[in-house]
């Protein structure tokens, strides 16, 4: 019966042309469903699903889907970790009934890198700005910034914080998060946001390090 | 099975029938946000999704004879970023700016907002003052509704079984009123306030306070005014506010519940804070949000 229910006209263009379909009515089937057909492109690939209705968008996505990406965390739209973006738009997943990606264009984290690979410059600067520590929250965080930079490809540094408020960060690794940001813009980091890393001896290097024989011989 | 069903009809006619066929089992699905956490928490049983998604005309933001028209469906992120909104009614763009996070203002709508009926929300202080109207559509027609006769309760309020809110209309408000809002937020910027004042001040040319509103969001078990304190603005002159008696009327005029953000006591005293505080700006600086 579900599958019946035309929704969407779904071709192999389906990622450029469903941003501009409207949801559909479901006209053809006049009583309530269990399951629900839905139709969406989930980064850049076309999928047709049968959700039950009260599933939410992150469990289809890492139970149905395997993309564990986009992780679930508090569960009721503060933090930030199951940020996805639904037609360009910054959503929690957590929070979005899954037949409300019907008809819709899905991007998580797994599509934020090129179709070779190669990081998105989002993903660049978090890496080479220090925007993470444990890494949980990180997803999240790329895929906001994401975006944010769409809307302000050159943001100001409130306009980050604004932005990338509603994204925790458990290890306080805000100062590298609003850098890397800043750094995707293009855009140098002020000097309130550098901590003072040259007090950090790089790893096989100074006190503690590997390289450094009287140390390595105390531990032995 | 689950026990949960969903339907996404053309039209309000069909959602109402929806509503009537299946009574108390019949949840409205706007944007999501409260209907997915009131499932997660169990209070809501399994039941019918009847989904407005699909339903043309709910989701514009117009001007008509002096006042917006906004659709239920309209999320907070447009009503704060809407041309015509940010224009006509500053405070009103501004204020929903204030609710959570970017995040959650692209998936909440202001007709669930309101629907919801949480006492703690922005929204509805911000409306309250301007002294918006909704419009609700049931199987006997439509009846407007003044936001101030709306809230019934905590998550309760005077829309009937099978009816469904399908405007929100806001007056612009008269050249030279001033209207501001104050969020009190002691946690986090993204929090629900601990409470919230709204307030419009018509003013004349003569610097005569005319119309006063004074609205509350977190200060009792629903969102509201404080008549007792707009009688005190109305009639002042601008400049001559008494703001600290406006403080003490809105804490004789609260009845705040005491939570995690604070006691009840707590509550009433910042009330009159915050209060005295958006009256002082209004009446020294102009409008702001």
């Amino acid at each position: 019966m579900a599958a019946d229910v035309a929704i969407a006209a779904v071709s192999a263009d389906l990622g450029v042309r469903l941003h501009t379909l409207p949801w559909r009515p479901m006209s053809e089937a006049p009583v309530p469903l269990d399951r629900v057909a839905i139709r969406l492109s989930v980064n850049g690939v076309a999928r047709e699903l049968s959700v039950a209705p009260e599933r939410l968008l992150v469990h289809v996505l890492r139970e149905d889907l395997g993309l564990t990406g986009t992780k679930e965390g508090c569960s009721v739209g503060v933090c930030g970790i199951c940020s996805v973006l639904v037609d360009g738009e910054l959503l929690s997943a957590c929070l979005l009934p899954a037949v409300r990606a019907d008809g819709r264009e899905v991007t998580t984290v797994e599509g934020l890198a090129g179709p070779n690979g190669e990081l998105s410059a989002v993903q660049e600067a978090f890496i080479a700005n220090g925007g993470f520590q444990c890494g949980i929250c990180t997803p999240g965080q790329v895929v906001a910034a994401t975006a944010l930079l769409a809307e302000h490809p050159q943001p100001d540094e409130p306009t980050v914080r604004e932005w990338m408020t509603g994204n925790l960060c458990r290890c306080t690794g805000y100062y590298g998060i609003v850098a890397s940001v800043l750094a995707a813009a293009g855009q140098p980091a002020p000097d309130s946001l550098r901590p003072p890393i040259e007090e950090i001896a790089p790893l096989g290097a100074g006190p503690g390090g590997h390289a450094d024989a009287d140390h390595a011989s105390d531990r032995t | 099975m689950s026990g949960w069903q969903y339907i996404r009809p053309a039209s309000v006619a069909a959602a109402i029938e929806l509503l009537e066929a299946h009574g108390d089992e019949a949840h409205l699905l706007a944007g999501g946000t409260a209907l997915t956490l009131l499932q997660k928490q169990g209070l809501v049983e399994p039941g019918v999704i009847v989904d407005l998604a699909a339903i043309p005309g709910l989701d514009g933001i117009d001007e008509v004879d002096g006042a917006l028209v906004i659709g239920p469906m309209v999320t907070l992120r447009r009503v704060e970023t809407d041309a015509l909104v940010r224009t006509r009614v500053p405070a009103l763009a501004s204020t929903v700016g204030r609710v959570a996070t970017i995040r959650v203002r692209n998936q909440a709508t202001l007709g669930g907002n309101l629907v919801h009926a949480d006492p703690a929300q922005d929204p509805p202080p911000i409306l309250l003052a301007l002294d918006a109207q909704v419009d609700l559509e049931g199987p006997e027609g439509t009846r407007t509704v003044p936001l101030s006769a709306f809230f019934v309760d905590v998550f309760e309020t005077v829309v009937a079984p099978g009816e469904v809110l399908v405007r929100v209309r806001v007056p612009v408000p008269a050249p030279g009123a001033r209207v501001g809002y104050e969020k009190f937020l002691p946690r986090t910027v993204d929090d629900y306030a601990t409470v919230s004042v709204a307030a419009r001040l018509d003013i004349g040319p003569d610097g005569t306070i005319g119309a006063a509103r004074l609205a509350l969001g977190g200060a009792a078990s629903v969102p509201m005014r404080a008549d007792s304190a707009e009688a005190l603005l109305r009639g002042a002159r601008v400049g001559e506010v008494d703001a600290e008696a406006v403080a003490d009327a809105v804490r004789e005029a609260v009845d705040p519940v005491g939570d995690i953000r604070g006691s009840a006591d707590w509550k009433r005293d910042m009330a009159g804070v915050w209060a005295r505080r958006l009256i002082t700006r209004l009446a020294t600086e102009g409008s702001a949000a």
